[in-house]
């Protein structure tokens, strides 16, 4: 018992990294995901193919990889510095997220019943204006749901950050073991319990969300 | 002699290889009720949904109020209309749908108070009393605050007409508004377009199969049969008195 406290104390010393990552990478890939899942509705397709483009590239390769990208090779071959490790975690985290959100964005706002925009034209909305008060306030209840679970496994996939070396929750148990190896199970079903606990809000506003969105839509 | 309000000029649309308006040429007198009726398939909804800017003709041009409504005049040159032009001319024009098409996130005030306020910029306290008037005149002055999914059928429909009314228009457009309906509902929602017809002066054109309420409430009845007006004429001459065989053969499955 006593181990356990100690544990957590020392975990907990990473806490902060961990939800700031998570809450800062969520607000990116909210952005991301409503902006270029509007944007692969757009009627110029160049603009829906460069969109897409972002949209492959993000979804198809690994986080991890990405991760690395922004951390080791876009500042050796380009000289750019990204600033610090935790803003290069919440954008690697942030865009790689927006990439799965805005097909939740996309998929939504198509899945509002057709004869919604037909009532908004009828009522001589413009495409602005059916968007803004007829189809994103649907469309929005049906995201949440989805919007919730991708948060869910951003808080899981903060984890990686300990990679490049950032003082994470997983970080600060893995300096725990290296000192102390018989003591590996405990710690890291204790950081398993760290997670969960984390993931209780999340999974119970996920819940709420799933209520709200079966009300109030047409499809 | 009064200028037509809508004039539809050898109107033709196909949807893919499919030709389903032939050449429509059709004037709508301010103040006129038409009804359209004729076997599914033959165009009726068509016709009225180019109007209202939902689909757009393939051939052939619709006049509003002396206006192209599909073209417009770019550098000396007929283009295709933009939104902005569309929306000039089709602020005169309503519609009520088959499937009623209300704002499910909204309360029926709401969806009657939301295009007055954000299309026509008009005052809001002022939108609210016309609109709970207009509830009223449908029977609905109860249910103001209510979502439309509390609604019955008929309710909705009701809804739906108090919507397109409040913006005033000059036409108001239906399409086929009871066909959704249970049968104990359509009466209801018929009473409420006898009710406009008699006492508001736009023009309606109604697309049904109700021919008795086509008897009853239209100046004008057009029949529309593979693409084109087969028969036009008062509601009389064409519902009671057409010797045009197709007319009757389609009649005939009304009349059991």
């Amino acid at each position: 018992m006593e181990d356990i406290l100690s544990i957590s104390q020392e975990l907990s010393r990473g806490l902060f990294v961990t939800v700031s990552i998570l809450i800062a990478s969520s607000l990116l890939a909210y952005f991301m995901g409503f902006i270029s899942g509007l944007l692969r509705l757009s009627k110029y397709t160049l603009v829906r193919k460069l969109t897409g483009f972002y949209i492959e590239v993000f979804r198809g390769t690994s986080l991890i990889v990405q991760l690395f990208w922004l951390y080791y090779a876009i500042p050796m071959l380009f000289g750019i510095p990204l600033g610090s490790n935790w803003i290069i975690g919440v954008i690697a985290i942030g865009l790689n997220y927006g990439a799965y959100l805005s097909e939740v964005v996309r998929g939504s706002v198509e899945a509002v019943d057709n004869g919604q925009t037909e009532a908004a034209i009828a009522l001589n909305m413009s495409s602005y204006q059916k968007m803004r008060y007829i189809i994103l306030p649907q469309a929005i209840r049906m995201m949440l749901p989805e919007f919730g679970n991708y948060t869910i496994q951003m808080l899981k996939g903060t984890a990686l950050v300990s990679l490049i070396s950032l003082n994470d929750i997983l970080y600060y148990g893995n300096i725990l073991r290296s000192s102390n190896l018989s003591q590996a199970p405990l710690i890291y079903l204790v950081i398993l319990i760290f997670y969960f606990v984390l993931a209780l809000p999340l999974i119970f506003l996920t819940r709420k969300a799933e209520d709200i969105s079966k009300k109030g839509v047409a499809n | 002699m009064t200028k037509p309000i809508v004039e539809y000029k050898d109107v033709h649309k196909s949807f893919g290889d499919v030709e389903v308006l032939k050449g429509i040429d059709l004037d709508i007198f301010p103040a006129e009720k038409i009804a359209v009726i004729g076997p599914s398939g033959s165009g009726k909804t068509t016709i009225i949904r180019m109007l209202m800017t939902l689909e757009e003709p393939t051939d052939g041009d619709i006049i509003v109020d002396g206006k192209n409504l599909w073209k417009m005049e770019k550098n000396g040159k007929m283009v295709e209309a933009d939104e902005k032009h569309l929306r000039e001319i089709r602020g005169d024009i309503g519609m009520v749908f088959q499937h009623f098409n209300l704002f499910p996130h909204m309360t029926i005030l709401e969806n009657c108070m939301t295009a007055p306020i954000h299309v026509k910029g008009e005052n809001k306290k002022e939108v609210k009393q016309r609109s709970i008037d207009m509830l009223e005149r449908v029977g609905l002055g109860d249910k103001i605050n209510n979502y439309p999914s509390q609604l019955s059928g008929g309710q909705k429909q009701r809804v739906a007409m108090a919507r397109a009314l409040v913006m005033r228009p000059k036409i108001m457009l239906f399409d086929e508004v009871t066909s959704a309906l249970d049968p104990e509902l359509v009466g209801e929602v018929l009473e409420v377009i006898r009710d406009i017809a008699k006492n508001d002066d736009m023009a309606m054109v109604l697309v049904t199969h109700e021919m008795d309420f086509a008897l009853d409430v239209a100046d004008k009845v057009l029949f529309l049969d593979d693409g084109v007006i087969a028969e036009q004429g008062s509601a009389s001459d064409v519902i009671e008195h057409s010797e045009n065989p197709r007319v009757q053969e389609f009649l005939s499955r009304f009349r059991g």
